[in-house]
């Protein structure tokens, strides 16, 4: 190289010379801002998404009760006809003394005044009484869900300026209504059936519980069998499987499988599982074979990556001390391997949580009112949950649903949290 | 009974391993050298007792209730079976069945009784018998295991032949599920294509699945032809494309290139939160906010808008695939050799232009394969659409139009009643079957570039 000019070097890079390059400096501003742009979408929808989750949800946490002093009429109640009665007799003169204007005599009127309460109220009645029949023939105190038109009133979600006729709770109702409040009958504590509750034609009763078992035995199905099965696989593509035909066949049908849509293995599961095994509609073990089958690709390719990751090392100290190739596998590849294993599982577990479109066509959206007790039992998933109540007509169920919704995510952070935890924790970095 | 053919099979399977383990031990002791450590002795006798016998009891499981179905159907009186359709024939089943499990409703005929109570016989037989067939099997390997224990025999060798095959096993389960798709697919899409021809299903314009359920009934024939279904379906996959391609690379470039470091470390988690919501939730999603949003704005400036409108079902598809997509574009610009970046960027290039001119066009063979599988997602997308799209198959592409896609019609066909006889359930298993084939199609193709694509540069 020899110096070929003498005088100041030409600043090519001085943007105030060259209008050249200032122009090219604007667009790669424009391309960043772009980027921003895009990354900006991105986070707004999601905020969206959780906002107006949290927004139509978090009333649904709580439930509107109302307290009611109930003399339980020797009359109407007896403990020979035990656990019949007329419970909801006894209900409806209750409130009807509560209440200063009200007719109890014209039976109209007084069924207008009980559908304040929720049509749970009088078996909850009944089963305190059942539970200590003593109680007939005296005053007990009890408080019992409102039903789901005076819970959206109480929370605010009714407009009383709206007409009459459009809306599902009438003038002289929420007179009544606001007496009880004036009274302090009115209250609004967590909504603890929300959780503990199993499903309910009436939102003011329906619960997850019934889902949340569903999909415990579900996910328990799936885990039992997509663990081992899946270890399994990946151990011997990794570790043992002969370069051949046959392994190459198994590798691209794992990828396959991991992107084929999910309602197709619905449709395996009906007709394989359902339609030839003759395994029962609506099973959560029928449900968790399915996901078992989907979660298998996630959990082989994560074992394989955390094998991958064991260094060489290892394995040829072991086999340097006379060690079998399995004892090299089994007594120190797969047990350094396992954190890593364990993080994909749960991952994919979390991914099966999810998953509703399968357990739709093995029935899994069935209306069922109590919690399985085994895995053979009929029962829903949390998201088929999700989207049976999303479907439902009535109001309350719109915040049930985004209520729901809030739970599965909790579930899928309580997971994604976990594997995190787990990977920060006990991963090893060679 | 199950759980106790169960109990007995592990129970052997552990006292098959004690035994064996404590006679080697017992002969070590004597001061004989083993061949193999008495711990391969105890897991070759224990796994020689529980595969083969576990193999056999699920076996029995699987077919016990199919074979006892069909016995007891035959054992009915033809007067009463003969000219039932297949769909009376598991209502009838389902009635014996719910007797025989103790549930009376009415007052069931006398051979409907007995068929209960022959069930019951049946049942109570079958399941003694795998009871004692555990028992004696178990029991018989036991004693075939515990007779090999001697200095010589290699139990290591024997176990871990037995340890491989069940590792084969687990591999060849992902085959064997490939291959239960593709026959309970098959099986029924040919049932369906014996009632409705081929070409009616392929070339017909109307998607009609209405059948009459009695012969009497006043009702629409049923038409079968997917076009409708499919052009639906695209319809809702370019609108979902054109929210996603543009969102997801443009924010993998800036991720890729100008992201300073926290932006870039709480971007990722960010997508990957986006990649883990559950699709009902979208779904919800659509129908609670994004579909009235669509149709307010649409009414503001005069446009009709449908209630479930593809822009709807298909913007928050977008969404879903704007994570998809990024993550793609990023891995395969960051494949792309530093020697490309630093070339450009020494022959004067801005980095705008060194990505926009250089890295972005050689990652281009990735991110198609990234796209083709974001469209196989798409198309294969069902609860977004299930709750957002709408059920009548229109034969427009108007994206503010109501639209269905084979997703929802498989779905909204199979759910509730299902028997495996007329053809409104089996077409869902030929849009299944549909579904399947070009998904995989375009699955492999992307996947094929994706990977030559990588090796191209490595």
């Amino acid at each position: 190289m020899t110096e070929t000019s003498s005088g100041a070097p030409t600043r090519f890079a001085d943007g105030a010379r060259s209008p050249h390059l200032a122009r090219r400096r604007r667009k790669q501003k424009l391309l960043q801002a772009f980027g921003v742009a895009g990354l900006g979408v991105a986070t707004l929808m999601l905020s969206i998404l959780i906002g107006s989750l949290v927004v139509s949800g978090y009333k649904a946490f709580t439930q509107t009760h109302v307290t009611l002093d109930v003399f339980i009429d020797p009359q109407e109640v007896t403990a020979e006809r035990l656990p019949r009665g007329g419970f909801d007799d006894v209900l409806a003169r209750s409130l009807a003394e509560q209440l200063a204007d009200l007719d109890a005599s014209d039976r109209a009127t007084l069924r207008q005044a009980t559908s304040i309460l929720s049509n749970g109220a009088q078996f909850q009645l009944r089963d305190a009484v059942v539970a200590d029949p003593a109680l007939i023939g005296t005053s007990v105190t009890i408080t019992v869900p409102a039903s789901d038109p005076f819970d959206q009133l109480n929370k605010g979600l009714v407009d009383r300026d709206t007409p009459e006729g459009q809306r599902r709770v009438s003038d002289v109702q929420i007179a009544w209504f606001d007496q009880l409040a004036a009274q302090g009958a009115v209250s609004k504590p967590f909504n603890w059936a929300l959780f503990f509750n199993a499903d309910s034609r009436f939102p003011e009763q329906a619960g997850l519980w019934g889902a949340i078992v569903g999909s415990f035995w579900a996910l328990l199905t799936c885990f039992v069998i997509s663990f081992p099965l899946g270890i399994g696989a990946a151990i011997y593509l990794e570790e043992f499987a002969p370069k051949s035909r046959l392994s190459d066949f198994i590798e691209v049908n794992i990828n396959n499988l991991a992107a084929v849509p999910s309602v197709v293995f619905g449709l395996l599961a009906l007709a394989v599982f359902i339609g030839w095994f003759g395994m029962p509609r609506s099973a959560p073990v029928v449900g968790g074979l399915t996901l078992a089958l989907m979660t298998m690709p996630t959990i082989i390719i994560a074992t394989r990556a955390a094998l991958k990751a064991v260094p060489p090392s290892i394995r040829e100290a072991a086999l340097g001390v006379g060690a079998s190739r399995q004892q090299v596998v089994f007594d120190h590849v797969l047990p350094l391997a396992m954190p890593g294993i364990l993080t994909g599982t749960i991952i994919g577990l979390a991914q099966a949580l999810g998953e509703t479109a399968p357990l739709l066509l093995i029935g899994m959206n069935a209306f069922i009112t109590s919690a399985a007790s085994t895995p053979f039992d009929s029962a829903t998933a949390l998201p088929t949950q999700i989207f049976i109540w999303a479907d439902s007509p009535e109001r309350g169920f719109v915040s049930r649903t985004s209520a729901a919704i809030l739970v599965l995510l909790g579930f899928l952070v309580l997971m994604n949290g976990l594997a995190i935890f787990l990977r920060s924790r006990l991963e090893r970095r060679w | 009974m199950t759980a106790l053919a169960f109990a007995i099979l592990l129970l052997t399977a552990c006292a098959g391993y004690a035994f064996n383990r404590r006679a080697a031990m017992a002969l070590q002791t004597n001061g004989v050298r083993l061949h193999s450590i008495p711990w391969f002795h105890g897991l070759f006798s224990g796994l020689t007792i529980l595969i083969p016998v576990l193999v056999l009891v699920l076996a029995w499981l699987v077919f016990q209730s199919p074979l006892i179905d069909r016995a007891v159907m035959a054992g009915l009186p033809d007067a009463e079976t003969s000219g039932l359709a297949s769909g009376e024939r598991q209502l009838l089943l389902a009635e014996i069945k719910s007797i025989a499990g103790g549930r009376v409703f009415g007052q069931p005929e006398a051979w409907k009784l007995a068929a209960a109570e022959r069930m019951t016989f049946l049942q109570q037989a079958a399941t003694l018998g795998m009871v004692v067939f555990t028992l004696a099997g178990s029991g018989a390997l036991l004693l075939h295991a515990r007779r090999k224990v001697s200095p010589d025999f290699r139990a290591r060798q024997g176990a871990e032949r037995l340890v491989q095959g069940l590792m084969i096993f687990c591999s060849v389960v992902a085959i064997f599920t490939t291959i239960g798709i593709i026959a309970a697919l098959l099986f029924e899409t040919i049932k369906f294509f014996r009632m409705v021809p081929l070409t009616d299903f392929l070339f017909g314009v109307n998607w009609e699945p209405q059948i009459p359920i009695r012969e009497d009934q006043v009702a629409a024939e049923g038409a079968f032809g997917w076009i409708p279904v499919i052009l639906g379906t695209l319809v809702i996959t370019v609108v979902a494309l054109i929210v996603a391609i543009p969102v997801g690379l443009i924010s993998a470039i800036y991720l890729n290139e100008f992201a300073p470091r926290p932006v870039r470390q709480a971007a990722k988690p960010l997508l990957e939160i986006l990649a883990g919501v559950p699709t009902v939730v979208y779904g919800f999603f659509a129908i609670l906010v994004v579909a009235p949003a669509i149709r307010s704005a649409g009414q503001s400036i005069g446009l009709d808008v449908a209630p479930n409108t593809a822009l709807a079902a298909g913007g928050v598809m977008g969404i879903m695939l704007i994570p998809f997509i990024s993550s793609f574009a990023d891995d395969a610009m960051s494949a792309v050799p530093h020697a490309l970046r630093d070339g450009a960027l020494a022959l004067g290039a801005t980095r705008a232009e060194m990505m926009l001119g250089v890295v972005f066009p050689s990652a281009i063979p990735g991110i198609v394969g990234g796209v083709l599988l974001a469209v196989s997602r798409a198309i294969g997308e069902t609860m977004i659409v299930v709750m957002a799209a709408g059920l009548i198959a229109s034969l427009t592409l108007n994206p503010l139009d109501s639209v269905t896609t084979v997703t929802v019609q498989i779905v909204t066909l199979l759910i509730g009643d299902t028997s495996f006889d007329n053809p409104k359930t089996l077409a869902a298993f030929a849009l299944g079957m549909m579904l399947f084939l070009v998904t995989l199609a375009i699955n492999v193709f992307a996947l094929r570039i994706v990977r030559k694509y990588r090796e191209a540069y490595d």
